[in-house]
Parts: C-alpha cells; sequence; structure tokens
C-alpha cells in the first residue's frame, strides 16, 4: 500500500481547492439560505471534466483513479457539501451504473453528456415505506411486450425535478423480494414522470431533493438497465461507489469545520489569551485532527482497493460509518468551539453542523454500515 | 563620468520623479568627488525643459530631440540613449522605476551589456571604492537587498518614485546644454503608437501629497470608500487603496499603494480596515505619521502606526470628519 | 501561431515568514507557487489558441529541480510542451544572465511567433528581464499590457500608463510583458491532470542551451547581492484608549496638534 500521492492526486486536489475557494466559497453561504441548486458551479464542473472524472477516456471521462476521486469529493465537500453530494450522486449513482451495467448502445447513448456534465444524473431506490428494506418497494414495472410501464412513487430523490437521466428501481416480481427488482434509465420528460413535493431539508440545502411521481410511464425495452430482476444488484454495487462518495463528503465537511475551528481558536481571545492556548480545548483538538486522520486513511484504504479491483464493500462501509460520525462529531464542537458565534449564519460552522447529519442517513444509514460491517465479520 | 539622470517627461511636462532623481544624483555625484549630475532630456520638442532641470540642480543637460521621438517609444529612447552612453560613459545612470523607465532601462541595460537593479528605495557611495550601493526590496518587501554592480559601467537603477528627496527649487541656477545628435530612421522604431488615453484618475499620490485616507479589505466595499472620499474632501487629502481593495474591484487600480503600486510619504496617513501586511507597508513606511483605523486588535498595521485607533472604522471616520480642525 | 510563455516558479511571498532570531528569511516557508503574472501571460496564449487552433504553445523556465511542478501543472492547463532549464550553474544569475538563459533557450526551439510572460516576478519585483530577452532576441516588446489582439501577424496591445493607457501595434515576432488586469487564468482541467504523464518535461542544462559561464551564472551577473537583511519597522505607536469613538478621535487630534501637524 502506498500512502504517499501521486502526482496526479496532488494536482486534482490543488485545482479542485482553487476551484472552490474561488467560485464556490463566495456562495456557500447563500446556496445554503436559499436552498438554491449551484447550476453554475456544476457547469464549470462539467467543463473542466470533474463531473466523469474516473469514466473512460471514450466516454470523455480522464479515467482518473478514485483516491484522486476521492480528494475531490473531499475538497468540494470542504467548501460547499451540496455542491459535493451533487458531483458524486451523480458520478456514483447514474455515470457508473450505466458504465458498469449497461448495453453497448446505452453507454454510447448516455454517458457522453453526463461525464461532460452536459446531462446530470439521479438515483431513485428510496420509497416512503421502503428504504433500508429494498424488498419492500412499491414500484413496479409491467413487460408489455414491446414496452414497459411503470408506476410508483419515489421519495427523497437527489436531483429530482433537475436531473436529465434517472437510474429507477422497480419490481418485475414482487413475489421474488429484492430478486425481483429490476433497473431502469428513465430520461427527463418523460410522459408520466413528474416532480412531486419538494423537501424542506435541515442541511445539504442546496441539493435539491424531492419526491418524483411515476403515474403510467411508458418506457422503451431498451431502456431495461443490467438483466432483469438484478436491479437490487445494479443498487447495492452503485451504492459501494456512492458510500465511498460520502464518506469523502463527511471528511470534506468535518476537515471545513475543524480548519475554520483553528483559524477562530487563533484569533478569538478569552481572558487575555487565545483559544488555542487553553489546552483543554487544545487536547480536543488534537483528539479531532487524529479523528481525521483516521478517516482519511479508511477512504483511502476503500478507494485503493476499488482501484486495484479488490472487493471494497466492507472497507466502503467501514470508511462512510467512521467519516459520517466524524463529520457529526467534528461540526458538533466547532459550533461549540465557536461559542454563541457559532450558532449563527455568521460563520459557517452551523451550516456545516447541519449538513453533517446527513451523512449518517442517506446512501445506507450508519446502521446498514454495521449491519454491513457486522455481517462480514460473522459471515 | 558623471552621474545621469533620465529625465522622464510626457507630453512635454516633466514628470515629479526627475526631480527627485536629480536631488539625489545631486547628492552622490559630489559624494563621489567632484563629478556633475547631469540631466538626460529625450523627446520631440521639450528644450522648454531645461530650465526647469537646471532649477532642480542639473550641472548640465543632455537634450536628444528629435520628431520621432515625440512620443515615447522602447525602440527610438532605446537607440538615442543607448548611444550616448556609449559616447559620454557616464559612471551611474538613474531612472525613474515608472512605468515608462521599467521599460526603457531594462532594454537599455541589455544593449549596453551593463547591470541593472530596479526599484531602488535607497542609495550610497561605498567609501573606499565609490561604486553605488543599491538597496531594494525583494520579497514582496519582506527582504531588503544590498545590491552593486561592481565592473560594468554605468551602475543602472531604477529608482521608485516618491522616495528620494527633490533639492529646492532655484531658477537661477543655470548649467551646461549639450545637445546630442539623435541620427534616428523611422525604420528603427517597430512599434506603433495608435493612442495615449489619460483616464479621468491622474496619478493620486505624487510625493506632493500631504494626507492620504487609504483602505483595506476591512472597509468592505464601494460605500465605504465613499466615505473614505469624504474624509479626504475634509482634511484636503487623497484616496488610496490596499490590492485587496483594488483587486475587489472597489477603487481605481491607480489608487493602489505598496509594493505593487505607488510608494507615498505624506504628513499623514490614515490606514482604515488595513491589516497591514508587509507588501503594503513598505509603500506606506515613509509617511511621517500613520494613523491606523481597525477593529483587530491584532492587525500588523498598529505595529508600525503612529497612533492606533481600535474600533469600526463607520464609527472613528465620521468623528474625523466632524472634529477635523487642524490647518491644512 | 508558434508561442512561447517564460515562467517562473516564485515563492509564495505573501505566506513568507521572518525568522524573528536571525531576522533573515525563512524561505521554505512559503510554498511554491507559478509567478501570477506568467500565469495570465500562459492563460493568454490559451486563448489565442482558441482564436487560432492550430497555434502551438511552448512554456519555458529557469529554475530548480522542483520547477518541473509548476511546467506539469502548465501541461495540465493545457500548454503543448514545457521545458525546464536547470544547472547548478546557473544560480545567482541576474535578471542579464537569466535573460541570456532564456534567449538561448528560446533560440534552440524552432522559431516562434510570440512570448509572452509576466510583467514582473513576485519574488524580485524587477520587471527586467522581459525587456532584456527582447533585446537579446533582437525583437520588439510591449511591457504592462493588460490587452491583447491579435490579427495574423500583427498585435495590438493596450500597455497601462500609471494615469491611463497606451494602444501600441506591433508585427510579430514581438515579446509581451503582461498584468493581471489582462485576464482570469483557467484552472487546470482534470483530463489535463491525467494526460501530463504522456508529455515529457525537457529539462535543459547550460551545454544544452550552449551557452558558457561568460554569459550566466553567478560570476557572469553584473549585479552582485552584497548583503540582505529584513527591514526594521518604524516601531509600534500608541493605540489610543477611550470609551467612545467620539473620545478616541479628541485624543487622536489633540496628538496631531502637539506635532504641529
Amino acid at each position: 500500500m502506498n500512502f504517499s500521492p501521486t502526482k496526479e492526486q496532488l494536482m486534482v486536489r490543488k485545482m479542485i481547492k482553487q476551484f472552490a475557494h474561488n467560485e464556490m466559497k463566495p456562495i456557500a453561504q447563500l446556496t445554503d439560505e436559499e436552498a438554491r441548486y449551484p447550476q453554475e458551479t456544476i457547469d464549470k464542473l462539467g467543463k473542466l471534466g470533474v463531473m466523469g472524472m474516473p469514466m473512460p477516456k471514450e466516454y470523455g471521462g480522464a479515467e482518473s483513479d478514485y483516491v484522486a476521486y476521492a480528494g475531490a469529493i473531499e475538497e468540494l465537500s470542504k467548501v460547499c457539501s451540496s455542491t459535493g453530494l451533487i458531483v458524486q450522486t451523480h458520478v456514483a449513482l447514474c455515470c457508473w451504473p450505466i458504465l458498469t451495467f449497461g448495453t453497448q448502445e446505452q453507454k454510447r447513448k448516455y454517458l457522453p453528456d453526463l461525464v461532460a456534465g452536459r446531462k446530470l444524473g439521479a438515483f431513485a431506490l428510496t420509497e416512503a415505506n421502503a428504504g433500508t428494506d429494498a424488498a419492500g418497494l412499491q414500484t413496479k414495472a409491467v413487460d408489455m411486450g414491446d414496452h414497459w410501464v411503470l408506476n410508483g412513487t419515489k421519495a427523497f430523490l437527489s436531483a429530482a425535478g433537475i436531473a436529465d437521466v434517472y437510474i429507477v428501481m422497480a419490481m418485475t416480481d414482487k413475489s421474488k423480494g429484492t430478486k425481483g427488482i429490476s433497473a431502469f434509465i428513465i430520461e427527463k420528460g418523460t410522459p408520466g414522470f413528474n416532480r412531486g413535493k419538494k423537501e424542506d431539508k435541515m442541511g445539504i440545502r442546496g441539493s435539491l431533493m424531492a419526491e418524483q411521481i411515476i403515474k403510467d410511464c411508458i418506457i422503451p425495452k431498451e431502456n431495461l438497465l443490467g438483466e432483469v430482476g438484478k436491479g437490487f444488484k445494479v443498487a447495492m454495487a452503485s451504492l459501494d461507489v456512492g458510500r465511498l462518495g460520502v464518506a469523502c463528503q463527511a471528511l470534506g465537511i468535518a476537515q471545513g469545520a475543524f480548519d475554520e475551528t483553528v483559524k477562530y481558536m487563533k484569533s478569538r481571545k478569552q481572558f487575555g489569551k487565545s483559544l488555542d492556548k487553553f489546552q483543554a480545548l487544545a487536547f480536543e483538538m488534537a483528539d479531532m485532527k487524529t479523528r481525521l486522520d483516521c478517516t482519511r486513511l479508511l477512504i483511502l484504504n476503500a478507494a485503493d482497493r476499488r482501484d486495484k479491483g479488490l472487493p471494497c464493500t466492507t472497507e466502503t462501509a467501514e470508511a462512510k460509518l467512521y467519516a459520517s460520525e466524524t463529520a457529526v462529531y467534528v461540526t458538533n464542537k466547532a459550533v461549540q468551539f465557536h461559542g454563541g458565534y457559532g450558532y449563527t449564519k455568521d460563520y459557517p460552522v452551523e451550516r456545516m453542523m447541519r449538513d453533517a447529519k446527513i451523512t449518517e442517513i442517506y446512501e445506507g444509514t450508519s446502521e446498514v454500515m454495521r449491519m454491513v460491517i457486522s455481517g462480514d465479520i460473522f459471515r | 563620468m558623471d552621474v545621469w539622470v533620465y529625465a522622464e517627461q510626457r507630453n512635454g511636462e516633466l514628470m515629479s520623479v526627475a526631480a527627485e532623481l536629480l536631488g539625489e544624483g545631486y547628492r552622490l555625484s559630489r559624494e563621489i568627488g567632484d563629478r556633475k549630475v547631469c540631466a538626460v532630456l529625450v523627446g520631440g520638442n521639450v528644450s522648454h525643459l531645461i530650465d526647469e532641470l537646471y532649477a532642480y540642480g542639473a550641472d548640465k543637460v543632455y537634450i536628444l530631440e528629435d520628431p520621432l521621438l515625440e512620443k515615447y517609444t522602447t525602440d527610438g529612447y532605446t537607440k538615442v540613449i543607448a548611444n550616448a552612453i556609449s559616447e559620454y560613459k557616464p559612471e551611474i545612470f538613474l531612472f525613474g522605476a515608472t512605468h515608462i523607465g521599467r521599460d526603457l532601462a531594462p532594454r537599455i541595460a541589455a544593449r549596453i551589456d551593463t547591470g541593472l537593479t530596479a526599484d531602488s528605495t535607497s542609495l550610497a557611495i561605498d567609501e573606499q571604492d565609490k561604486t553605488l550601493i543599491q538597496i531594494k526590496p525583494a520579497f514582496g518587501g519582506n527582504l531588503m537587498a544590498k545590491i552593486i554592480c561592481p565592473v560594468k559601467r554605468p551602475q543602472m537603477t531604477t529608482v521608485r518614485p516618491g522616495v528620494m528627496k527633490k533639492k529646492e527649487r532655484d531658477d537661477q541656477h543655470k548649467g551646461e546644454l549639450i545637445k546630442v545628435p539623435c541620427n534616428l530612421d523611422s525604420s528603427d522604431i517597430n512599434v506603433e503608437v495608435v493612442e495615449v488615453v489619460i483616464t479621468a484618475k491622474e496619478q493620486a499620490f505624487s510625493a506632493d501629497a500631504d494626507i492620504i485616507c487609504a483602505g483595506g479589505r476591512g472597509i468592505g466595499g464601494t460605500e465605504g470608500f465613499e466615505m473614505l472620499e469624504q474624509l479626504a474632501q475634509k482634511v484636503g487629502g487623497v484616496v488610496g487603496a490596499t490590492r485587496a481593495a483594488t483587486d475587489a474591484g472597489w477603487i481605481d487600480a491607480a489608487c493602489l499603494i505598496g509594493q505593487t503600486g505607488t510608494t507615498i510619504k505624506p504628513k499623514i496617513y490614515f490606514a482604515c480596515g488595513i491589516s497591514g501586511a508587509i507588501q503594503h507597508v513598505v509603500g506606506i513606511e515613509k509617511s511621517d505619521i500613520i494613523i491606523a483605523i481597525n477593529n483587530d486588535p491584532d492587525a500588523l498595521i498598529f505595529s508600525v502606526a503612529d497612533y492606533g485607533i481600535v474600533g469600526d472604522y463607520k464609527e472613528i471616520i465620521p468623528e474625523i470628519i466632524a472634529q477635523w480642525n487642524l490647518e491644512g | 501561431m508558434k508561442i512561447i510563455v517564460c515562467a517562473k516558479q516564485v515563492p509564495d511571498t505573501t505566506e513568507v515568514k521572518i525568522d524573528k532570531v536571525k531576522n533573515t528569511l525563512i524561505r521554505d516557508s512559503a510554498p511554491s507557487i507559478m509567478n501570477y503574472e506568467d500565469e495570465n501571460a500562459l492563460e493568454e496564449a490559451l486563448r489565442i489558441k482558441e482564436q487560432f487552433p492550430d497555434s502551438y504553445i511552448t512554456v519555458i523556465s529557469m529554475g530548480p529541480p522542483q520547477a518541473k511542478d509548476m511546467l506539469e501543472e502548465c501541461i495540465a492547463q493545457g500548454a503543448d510542451e514545457a521545458i525546464l532549464i536547470s544547472d547548478r550553474e546557473l544560480v545567482g544569475s541576474d535578471t542579464w544572465a537569466t535573460s541570456n538563459v532564456l534567449a538561448a533557450g528560446i533560440r534552440k526551439l524552432s522559431g516562434f511567433d510570440l512570448i509572452l510572460t509576466g510583467r514582473q516576478a513576485i519574488d524580485g519585483d524587477t520587471a527586467q528581464v522581459g525587456p532584456q530577452l527582447a533585446e537579446k532576441l533582437g525583437i520588439p516588446q510591449v511591457t504592462y499590457v493588460k490587452e491583447v489582439t491579435v490579427n495574423d501577424n500583427e498585435i495590438i496591445a493596450k500597455r497601462t500608463l500609471e494615469n491611463g493607457y497606451e494602444t501600441l501595434k506591433l508585427k510579430t515576432p514581438c515579446l509581451l510583458t503582461v498584468t493581471r488586469e489582462l485576464n482570469q487564468p483557467r484552472y487546470m482541467t482534470i483530463k489535463g491532470i491525467y494526460n501530463v504523464k504522456n508529455q515529457e518535461i525537457k529539462v535543459w542544462n547550460i551545454k544544452d542551451i550552449n551557452v558558457d559561464l561568460t554569459e550566466v551564472g553567478l560570476d557572469a551577473s553584473p549585479t552582485k547581492v552584497v548583503e540582505s537583511f529584513v527591514p526594521t519597522s518604524k516601531g509600534k505607536g500608541t493605540v489610543i484608549e477611550a470609551d467612545s469613538a467620539k473620545e478616541k478621535v479628541a485624543i487622536l487630534l489633540e496628538k496631531l496638534k502637539e506635532k504641529h501637524i
């Protein structure tokens, strides 16, 4: 295992850092306050090749490694975790499954635009009554011979209504449980495929989340992604990539809050000395720093295994579990160390604290991560 | 073997730095001992400036006139000045570090193969070997370098405007005039000057501005600079700014003070919302009195200020405007 | 159009720290970056290439081996080729010697139409290498350029003056030194970054560019830095203490009066 970053990994991090500082930082607070989808930022990231960075060159990607990708998501999320989420969902839950499970025609049709960021991708699994328990999916797909008809309602769908290409999980055979799930590609604008109620969220407010209503939606045969009944596999494999992204997003939020706190502690004076001179606080910062680096190593391990083609489901779950809990822990402390100011919108740490929580929930809750890890222990 | 000074003129008007360099050149020439300070005057029709150069201390004026020199061009000016250097062999040649001086001096130095120091802020003559000791800021003003040019001649440097002291103007003082033939052909000049545009903002910080009211990042926007403008009007000064403020577009880049902008030495310098980065401080430290207004008690500016007020400039400045009762 | 960009890797002078005991600069304290205005020069070259797609951009730099990092970033931004002139003998070169090095390096290339470089580097702030290089290559120059228009072999450049600007017209080949006003440098692209490994950064020593120690290096340099020191600050003055803004200003004006201002 190599702990030293490659030239490319360093350059990607540097480039994203510059970009985030110049283009994202000035609007991060507004993005949150107005729950405004950062369209301009996403367009710019598309032009820079970030929206499909690990995808193959033949589809316009850079074939970057996942360690570099992890660094990119972390740097984006340090400044604006909504943007970090949008990029990672697009790459992990739309580009990646099409690349991995799609036919040649599907890849040629969808990937070039997705990779270039001209089109945005989304992933629809969760429903009102089925999240962690995917066997309870109620969205149905019926084979009508020369086409499919889908009906159902998806919940908490990131980029609903904004995205152009959706990977949608639907039951093709309810009796088979998760083995009766199939994956479909649905394009924006398909009749009967509409956004429902928008959610008013606690955090990551720049990333739009809503219901998506699927009513008598006619889908061409060739839009089945992978085989019939293999949709759960598509979803789980994609979520492995997604969880790596969420881990990086969580690390970014935590590191961002930590950096803000270091800056604040150096400048804020109480009892005649700056906060960093109080050992009780400084020691807590030492603990946080250690947790951050621990998280980074877990992510590095998961990403490195992915780059090498090794199994990484458990490693990714560990990274996501630890990263998201670290994010909640560090941002909570960051607000605490900022005192009353930390509770105001004059400092970004309150936003980071709100943003952190979701990382323990989506793309598999911490409980699901523990199921995955313990399942591997007691296999 | 004299000390030469480039008497930069634009549109037939002498730049302030020319007189400053004559003052410094005069001092240096006497320090070497029994040398002359000479002004080098180049242009299309500039003989009306000769008396002014004498008045500021020139012992000699070398005049290089040609219709082709009406407008400044690197090519034309380099050729005639380089030829004059080869002919008369000055010991030292000083240029103002203006946009033109910094365009011209390196081109000349390269043509005659001598050394050139940029942006000197202090000059002296070595007591032993009589060479020119040049002090200039480097690393954004974090470091000062002492530079010599031991072998090649002339010893050339550009000098920051506003740093050197003019001699008292003496209109009785006269010197010797030397007309240098130019032998210039239009084929010597490869750049065509299409137009020269003077924008409304005149150079705000001549050495003559007695009071400068400057703002930095802490000013926060254009409204803050309007307040500084009011202060400047009240106290009879001009407005200046730091890089952070000009980069943000709150005020014209011509108002930039510091390492990459203008060096100033007013009687009073108001530094409002300025953190005091070294790049800025290097341009203001010759001010007689620096008054810092900043809401951060730890701002570096307080370590160079004569008087500091910790507080919000939005409260302090209106008070100064209300209470100001000093003469001029 | 063949475009050459001259770039320098410099310490970020806004981050330089001073050793307060030894009163010297801690050079390692500042990260190495590409000189800001050289970034603008590269950006302009890239824009010209967008206008004339058959253009070819070569970035050339003199510096220590680690300046390769900067050149790799230039490739990642879209430069076609990058050359580092690096040799222990070059240490201590002043601007005269540096322009000799760059001129020799450029002569080794197969011609050029336009040379772009930053007005000055933030470490030395001399603004001399550009004009000296133009002189040594025998081509016209425009310094302090804030706007460029290219029409085939004719360049129209706006050059900033202290109180305005002038518009100049000249023919290629020529050299322009540019300011930060000129443009907003672009970011590296991900593809560019992953393309770096396919682009070898050429490293030339003084033999490769056919110069000798009468032209380059410390001994050949006409100017010598004999000493460097940290400037002394004016020293801390008085912070005026009072309860209200009104009182503080009153005290200040009283103090100014005492000084007979």
